[in-house]
């Protein structure tokens, strides 16, 4: 038979292509395999502990598949073999609803572990104080107001390194997701509710975050840049904002809050008083009402 | 006085309502010219008494069912053509390049795509062989309620006229496939988009539940004598576990959808931003249904793989009872697992940690059905056919799919994978993988049974690795997007960030899956005119275990001239060894008349639906009574069946079991 020639070419094209593969991966950025946020590291490492429990399952299911698909294809019979008949064995059956049982109840250990340890709302512990900062999307574009420092920006989230940052989250218009997948996994922001988040960036850089959800016509265009500095450098940007930059009262909120898209950063200056609670509270009353209130 | 008298009578519908740019013409021109090249045909070729006399009023569950995938395959085709637009889009709308489409446009197909994929075409295949396997398989001659048969089909086909519709007039939601509120709320989405997806899936939900309900009843009720449940065919039995779901899942998703509609046409409050309304409760309710239906549509897959392996191993199924426990099993579990859809909400702790788990023990007798059908080809004589090919191809695909799924299980994962196009490789890998390549056994399995010739194996196989290939070119990449962060549904991204390559990897691995859909459609016809080369004379092809492959091929309208007898499983596999013939006198057969009420019904449910989308009010009436006094007529109806005598099924039996089948 011809066919072990077809064999070696099939080869070549696999390793071929594994080749290409890590060649051009290993050159580009993979944030989730790459995390430079506390978090952001201990999902990645669950993901990678997770995986490797559930090749205990999947590697034998796939040699045994390819195994016995090749030992008892209908060409290489042999009648010696050939049990038509048997219909069940109770000791293996048993075995293969207890390893599987093992496994996930191992894994359930994590998961019930993982969950409180990786709890979004948990704040984590450090020397440096936290960040509060509320974070508002609008269509479409995020606004981020610093209550303590008495600036906000839009598009551009500026944090200091190895400072925990404490997000509370809420939408002025449909659901988002906000994601900043090098720091840490995602939260849905409600109109009307809010979420939290807390992270905290390990490295200085620049990251990027989304939205993970579809949110209309503007959705794609809700990216933003994360710049995690130095807290020296963090209270330079802190202090030049807060100088320079237009304030932002209901007025220039309720004009920023109009349907825009692809929106260069801005920076703006004293945060309307209660801003972010106000615009929660606002879908608490009959629409349009809430924000004279 | 014009407006007042324009809106009577048109609701909302007007000029505008026409396609807004050329691609969205063409879209549109193309849907039209469907109906009417049949419309020609059937006109040229004289067939319209024909068609309206075997297939529009027919009550005969397998005619029936070839109309469901007929239906199914021709919306397969529409969700691949939305796919080949949407990765264009994604590959070459990168930076200042916005690509081809808008925004708008794109999420509609995106949405459209999902929705049709799953209701039209996922369930449109699973409906058909249920329609055409069941029956048979349970030894039957019909199903429980043929009528309400025939009307579910009609639904389900009115729902799918709807979807279409938005091509042509309107537009269609741009929300995604589960149109999550506020977004899909009338202040975020005033056009009628939201308002077809509604009206589309809640007649084509009716029909889904109805059809559900009369195949749980069918198992259960219709069965042979001697067959208790458990000598049924694993097939019947996945089926029986999906019917119990659709039972418990759809009415559901008609609740739901009715709320929305309900807040978008008269002003509730059930899901609104404000006003006291709550998202979440949508989302919520949407999944309490969407888990369930993943495993509607994944069960009958189980089935039909349960069916091929041990045909195609020509061995008993190992572990039969161990299989219908694992069913039950996740009959069970897929109930409590679907906040798993939304651990990215904020709830606490332990009901994300609760969750996660019950997800995961889903995974035990997954597990377990994968390791018997391993062992149900150890020792067998494995004929590596197509059926069997798609079957390994399943495993292949479904176990690392599992296996994203089980890591998405995990809550602080699924916070970095959620939304992401890892997710959308994970749940494509359960439903191409899972359910589609069983479709294809199946079709290709069954349908020697059916119509009386095999398809070409060659084509087959062919159209197999173009399939997965294909697939696997496609959705690997999307994985790495999504450890990248990619999300879902995005018609534009910045350069810069190392995705267009693999966007465009992914574009040419859909390529190839089209490839195999041309192949799919070219074995199609070939086969049909080299039929002749490849009659099924025997009415057992494949050296088949069940009941059905003891009747000629094609099936004849009553299915079985003699009531099977059933002893054990296998029962077929079983007679044929023993070489057992039956010698009981032919009976009378009762079968039901043909009627167009079925039609009608669903058709006046059209129109409602139509005439909601637009707030056409008098449409609706018209529409709300046509489909009620039809019912009532029915009802009024007692001669709703026909007799076919000893003698007739005797003259027919001998003549099709000569093998002078067509």
């Amino acid at each position: 038979m011809g066919k072990p020639k077809k064999w070696w070419f099939w080869i070549i094209v696999l390793v071929a292509a594994a080749v290409i593969s890590i060649g051009y991966l290993s050159t580009v950025n993979i944030p989730i395999l790459q995390p430079k946020g506390i978090i952001a590291d201990k999902e990645f490492r669950l993901l990678v502990a997770v995986v490797l429990i559930m090749c205990i399952v999947v590697v034998p299911v796939f040699i045994m598949l390819g195994y016995i698909v090749w030992k008892y294809r209908d060409s290489n019979h042999s009648p010696k073999q050939y049990t038509p008949d048997v219909s069940g064995n109770r000791k293996l059956e048993g075995l293969w609803w207890l390893i599987p049982s093992i496994i996930i109840a191992v894994l359930s250990v994590i998961t019930w572990n993982a969950s409180y340890a990786l709890n979004p709302y948990k704040p984590i512990p450090s020397r440096n104080r936290t960040l509060p900062v509320e974070v508002i999307a609008l269509d479409w574009k995020w606004l981020f107001i610093y209550p303590t420092k008495g600036i906000a920006s839009v598009n551009d989230l500026r944090i200091p390194v190895n400072t925990p940052v404490h997000f509370y989250l809420t939408s002025d218009t449909v659901m988002n997701s906000f994601w900043i997948p090098q720091l840490s996994g995602q939260i849905y922001d409600m109109p009307g509710m809010q979420t939290q988040l807390f992270v905290m960036a390990d490295q200085p850089g620049d990251y990027k975050g989304w939205s993970a959800n579809i949110s209309g016509i503007g959705f794609a265009s809700m990216m933003f840049n994360v710049h995690a500095s130095s807290s020296g450098q963090f209270n330079l940007w802190v202090n030049k904002t807060k100088y320079i930059s237009p304030k932002l009262n209901l007025a220039a909120y309720n004009r920023l809050a109009k349907p825009s898209m692809y929106v260069k950063p801005q920076y703006y200056s004293s945060p309307e008083p209660n801003l972010f609670y106000r615009t929660i509270t606002k879908y608490m009353f009959p629409a349009g009402k809430g924000m004279n209130r | 006085m014009m407006h007042v008298f324009a809106n009577f009578w048109l609701g909302k519908l007007n000029l505008q309502a026409l396609p807004p740019n050329a691609i969205q013409w063409f879209g549109a021109l193309l849907m039209i010219s469907v109906p009417i090249g049949l419309a020609v045909f059937l006109t040229v070729t004289k067939r319209w008494k024909w068609l309206y006399k075997e297939w529009l009023t027919t009550q005969d569950p397998k005619k029936i069912g070839v109309m469901y995938i007929i239906v199914a395959v021709a919306m397969l085709l529409r969700g691949a053509a939305d796919v080949a637009l949407i990765k264009t889009q994604q590959s070459i709308s990168v930076g200042h390049s916005m690509g081809i489409l808008s925004s708008s446009h794109f999420q509609q197909i995106v949405t459209a795509h999902g929705t049709i994929m799953i209701f039209f075409v996922a369930m449109g295949l699973m409906f058909g062989l249920f329609n055409l396997i069941v029956p048979l398989q349970i030894g039957a001659r019909d199903v429980a309620f043929p009528f309400l048969n025939a009307t579910s089909f009609w639904l389900f086909f009115s729902g799918m006229v709807l979807v279409n519709l938005s091509l042509i007039l309107g537009d269609f939601a741009a929300t995604g496939w589960l149109a999550y509120p506020p977004l899909s709320e009338l202040r975020y989405s005033p056009t009628v988009g939201v308002d077809y997806w509604i009206w589309s899936l809640e007649i084509a939900g009716v029909g889904s539940l109805l059809s559900g309900i009369n195949f749980l009843v069918t198992i259960l009720k219709m069965r042979v004598k001697g067959m208790n449940l458990m000598k049924m065919p694993m097939f019947c039995w996945s089926v029986l576990g999906s019917t119990l779901l659709i039972a418990f899942a759809f009415p559901i998703l008609t609740v739901c959808l009715t709320l929305l509609a309900l807040d978008r046409d008269i002003g509730t409050h059930f899901f609104t931003a404000g006003g006291g309304g709550n998202m979440m409760m949508y989302v919520n309710l949407i999944w309490a249904w969407g888990h369930p239906e993943v495993y509607i549509l994944v069960l009958p897959a189980f089935g039909v793989y349960s069916e091929v392996v041990a045909t195609f191993s020509r061995k008993r199924l190992f572990g039969y009872t161990s299989m219908v426990w694992a069913i039950m099993a996740i009959v069970l579990l897929s109930f409590i697992v679907w906040l798993h859809h939304f651990f990215t909400m904020g709830a606490g702790s332990d009901v994300n940690a609760f969750f996660g788990i019950m997800t995961m023990i889903i995974a035990i007798p997954t597990g377990v059905k994968i390791f018997n059908w391993l062992f149900t080809m150890y020792r067998g004589k494995i004929r590596l056919e197509s059926p069997m090919l798609w079957f390994i191809g399943f495993v292949v695909l479904f176990t690392i799919g599992g296996m994203a799924g089980v890591m998405m299980a995990v809550p602080p994962i699924d916070f970095q994978l959620h939304n992401s196009l890892f997710l959308i490789a994970h749940f494509h890998m359960m439903i191409v993988g899972g359910v589609l390549f069983a479709d294809f056994a199946a079709i290709t399995y069954w349908f020697p049974k059916i119509f009386g010739f095999r398809l070409n194996e060659r084509l087959g196989r062919i159209a197999f690795w173009c399939w997965l290939i294909g697939f696997l070119l496609s959705f690997i990449p999307l994985y790495i997007l999504g450890f990248m962060g990619a999300t879902r549904r995005l018609d534009h991204y910045a350069a810069g960030l190392g995705w267009q390559q693999l966007f465009i990897v992914s574009a040419i691995g859909a390529a190839v899956i089209g490839i195999g859909v041309g192949v799919q459609i070219l074995q199609l016809v070939y086969s049909y005119f080299s039929r002749r080369n490849n009659l099924d004379l025997s009415g057992d092809p494949w050296d088949g275990r069940s009941l059905e492959w003891s009747t000629p091929s094609p099936v004849p309208f009553y299915n079985f001239a003699k009531t099977p007898h059933v002893t054990e499983r296998d029962a077929f596999w079983v007679a044929k060894r023993h070489n057992l013939k039956d010698t009981r006198p032919y009976e009378d057969i009762e079968i039901p008349k043909n009627t167009p009420l079925a039609m009608i019904i669903a058709a006046g449910a059209l129109a409602f639906g139509f005439a909601v989308v637009w707030h056409i009010w008098w449409l609706a009436v018209i529409g709300l009574l046509t489909s009620v006094v039809s019912l009532i007529v029915r009802s009024m109806d007692e001669h709703t069946e026909r007799i076919i005598k000893a003698e007739e099924i005797e003259r027919l039996d001998k003549l099709y079991s000569g093998g002078l089948s067509r």
